[in-house]
């Protein structure tokens, strides 16, 4: 841009700088503070941000390990941190494998074959997506225990059932491999359709080697929202150790049983990992985000 | 071979779903839900149709994708509308069958005619004795005591018989007491007795016996239990309900009750606006601090705008059940760091739990600080597509920083947010998660009869109604969902339109 500055731009450059930094600051104090408290002995506040003497007792807990109280007494952890992160990536894992599986080929269907009212079902599904599910939990509690009653390890309290409700959201995905598929040429496929290939063939052993960059982000995004998702698993799991870690850390701050310290070394030990793979998701999520809004 | 297991492994799997599914249907049938398996065996005809038939062919790929939407989508939708109309709850959780079947499985013991007895080993099954009040004795012949309903006839001894073996010790007795307990023995006098503790037997009746016109008479005292279908309840002849109830239907009387009942209407109200007040200065707040410095991110002069953008992202980054509980102990009233610097500072030391302002202002920062980066990425896109020339413009115009952004970069952005802004609203509109995490709706409304509370919005209160203190009251929370779900079909309705004449202008 060739525009002259004058003396006030420099400034306005610093003044930014500041803002900026100040503003960043206090967004990311909870996580220090978050830090510290980790290290801090007892599990209630002792009147210090900084602490003055650094314990590993909550790391230890939420790593399962127990450790000598001050009265000499051994403390056993109170909550399965680890089991909770296992059972969340394994749930959020599973789910979003079988979603992958559902919307890809389902996303082939529409971007390159005929059937009647291919528009109509494009859009219905776009639009049930709108619906958040924890206005139908009711529903789905109740299709769930009727499941169970024939099925227990698709039922109520199982991460089968778990899986199994979250496979429900795929319409998204859907989209965004069609919209991928659709700058794919078609000739390349049709090369191989002359060479002899079923369209089953074409489609697994031309389209899908070429779509492995959009699978892949379909499968992150897919593995980030089962990870963070709290209304369907909060009612479809029940007992202790069948909780996903969404669902359990909620029990650390109960008021007649405020595990603060425990907390702050469960919440970082668990989130720095999904934080890190949101991280790197992050160039797609931002490209997935806007190219899905604009489209309305 | 592996051409031939290529083609074989497909027909297979479809057997083995089919025979998987046939089982589940028989399954079905059996435990009574005829219209179940019916539509079960039906959506397997459709499932070999479509693996088998040629004219199928393209639907074998959407099949799969279909079904699931089907069953987890939509589905639950159509089973909350119409559970809406019911009075499924924690007090009728039953069908009507089997609730009848509740009472018809009732059984009591009756006084005066017990008889002890013992057990008695014979080879590796067991014999057992029993002897009446008048002296006189029964026996049973050899029995195998596996844990599974046994009925059999005792007679008295005849001569001639061989006597039985030493009677068991205790111990023995009671390993083989969940065995005993489903042993039903009929005498030759009519009488069946089984067993009721650890030394006697005693005649056990059916407690109800079902009449002609579908009442259940008691046949101890001789009571009768009429369904009410209306209530959903049998209830004997003062009128009082009998637990278990049953589910039924009661028509429109939820949503009656949602507009007319005070004690649900008037917290509802409330709930309303305090929902709409916090989507829509969620949505302001976040975007007022995403677009000043998504304008900062666009800034070319600004050195490092690498690293801000990653590290303003991370609130997004971190999982929001985690974020969310990082600030409920933040903001703790007793020992949250929060008010711990603010004492230090002011003095001062806010209840941020139990004041309803203070909750509701709470609510709000945690939201913004969890929704600007979203609206900062959004901001960036839009303002980085704005063409360099008009503020080349201006520039040579004289114009300063302040001017640009709200002659300029502001109205030109505005148009494609509008549908975003939108979205953004109605999803915060059913923000459940940061309720249920951080306030769990309270503090609640004082003397109100279902517990309801400031800072719920609708769907936080819907779910209380439906699974936590206010009674397990299904019925009345799908009823409730059903009128959010249309107050978002409207909203979606406008920002479909919205967005239909953004893209239909020339940009």
């Amino acid at each position: 841009m060739a525009v002259v500055l004058d003396k006030s731009h420099r400034w306005r450059v610093v003044a930014a700088h500041i803002g900026l930094i100040s503003f960043i600051g206090l967004t990311l104090a909870p996580f220090l503070m978050l830090l510290s408290i980790s290290f801090r002995p007892g599990n209630f506040a002792t009147g210090e941000l900084i602490p003055s003497s650094i314990s590993l007792d909550h790391w230890k807990l939420s790593l399962g390990m127990s450790y000598q109280g001050a009265d000499g007494q051994l403390i056993e952890p109170d909550f399965p941190v680890l089991g909770w992160l296992w059972n969340s990536i394994k749930v959020a894992g599973l789910s979003a494998l079988i979603a992958l599986l559902l919307s890809t080929t389902c996303a082939y269907a529409f971007a390159r074959m005929k059937f009647v009212f291919k528009q109509q079902w494009m859009t219905s599904l776009l639009l049930l997506q709108m619906f958040p599910s924890v206005l139908v939990l009711v529903g789905i509690y109740a299709i769930f225990d009727r499941i169970g009653a024939y099925v227990p390890s698709l039922g109520i309290n199982s991460h089968g059932g778990l899986i199994l409700a979250y496979t429900g959201g795929i319409a998204l995905h859907i989209w965004t491999i069609k919209g991928y598929f659709e700058t794919i040429p078609v000739e390349i496929e049709e090369a191989a359709r002359v060479d002899g290939a079923s369209p089953f063939q074409a489609f697994r052993h031309v389209l899908l080697p070429m779509s492995l960059p959009i699978l892949m982000v379909v499968f992150i995004l897919a593995f980030i929202s089962g990870i963070n998702e709290y209304p369907i698993a909060s009612i479809l799991v029940q007992s202790q150790d069948q909780l996903t870690l969404a669902v359990g850390s909620k029990q650390f701050l109960y008021p007649q049983h405020y595990r603060w310290g425990d907390f702050a070394a469960a919440a970082i030990l668990s989130g720095l990992p999904i934080t890190f793979v949101f991280l790197i998701a992050q160039r797609w999520m931002i490209s997935g985000l806007t190219a899905g809004g604009l489209k309305g | 071979m592996g051409r031939l297991l290529s083609k074989a492994a497909p027909v297979m799997l479809l057997s083995l779903v089919v025979l998987a599914g046939l089982y589940l249907s028989l399954q079905v049938y059996l435990s009574g839900q005829s219209l179940a398996a019916v539509s079960l065996v039906a959506f397997l005809g459709l499932t070999i149709y479509v693996y088998t038939a040629t004219r199928a062919y393209n639907y074998r790929y959407l099949f799969p994708g279909l079904v699931a939407v089907l069953l987890f989508v939509i589905l639950p939708i159509a089973i909350n509308f119409s559970i809406g109309f019911t009075n499924y709850s924690s007090k009728h959780l039953l069908s009507f069958s089997q609730a009848t079947k509740y009472f018809l499985d009732q059984t009591y013991t009756e006084d005066g005619h017990t008889l002890a007895f013992t057990l008695h080993p014979d080879g590796a099954a067991y014999r057992i004795r029993l002897e009446a009040e008048d002296g006189s004795i029964f026996q049973t012949p050899p029995l195998a005591l596996h844990a599974t309903k046994v009925n059999v006839n005792a007679q008295p001894p005849v001569a001639g018989d061989a006597p039985l073996a030493a009677a068991v010790d205790t111990r023995t007795l009671i390993q083989n007491l969940k065995a005993l307990k489903l042993v039903a023995i009929h005498l030759p006098n009519g009488m069946t007795v089984s067993a009721a503790g650890l030394r006697e037997f005693a005649p056990v009746r059916k407690q109800y016996v079902k009449a002609a016109d579908g009442s259940l008479v008691d046949q101890q005292d001789g009571a009768v239990l009429r369904p009410d279908m209306t209530e959903g309840f049998y209830k004997n002849a003062a009128g009082e309900a009998m637990q278990p109830g049953f589910t039924t239907g009661v028509g429109f009387a939820h949503y009656v009750r949602i507009v007319s009942d005070r004690a649900l209407s008037e917290p509802l109200a409330q709930i309303f606006i305090w929902t709409v007040v916090f989507a829509g200065l969620s949505v302001v707040f976040a975007f007022s601090i995403g677009v000043i410095l998504a304008v900062l991110m666009n800034w070319e002069a600004l050195a490092g705008r690498g690293l801000y953008r990653v590290l303003l992202f991370i609130p997004y980054a971190v999982p929001g059940f985690i974020s969310i509980l990082v600030f409920k102990g933040l903001f703790n009233e007793n020992s949250g760091e929060i008010n711990l610097l603010l004492g230090h500072l002011f003095s001062i030391n806010p209840n941020w739990f139990t004041d309803p302002f203070l909750a509701k202002t709470m609510l709000l920062i945690v939201n913004t600080w969890l929704g600007f980066p979203y609206m900062m990425l959004l901001c960036m896109g839009l303002i980085k597509a704005i063409p360099a020339d008009l503020y080349e413009a201006s520039a040579i115009a004289g114009a300063g920083p302040l001017t640009n952004f709200f002659k300029i970069t502001l109205p030109l952005i505005a148009k494609p947010m509008t549908p975003l802004l939108i979205s953004a609203f109605a999803f915060n509109f059913n923000n459940f998660v940061i309720v249920a995490l951080l306030t769990g709706g309270r503090p609640d409304f004082l003397g109100t009869k279902i517990p309801a509370g400031t800072t719920d919005v609708l769907v936080s209160y819907t779910y209380r109604i439906a699974f936590e203190d206010s009674g397990q009251d299904f019925g009345l929370a799908s009823a409730l969902s059903t009128v959010i779900f249309l107050m978002v079909v409207l909203l979606s309705l406008v920002n479909m339109r919205i967005s239909k004449t953004h893209t239909s202008e020339p940009a």
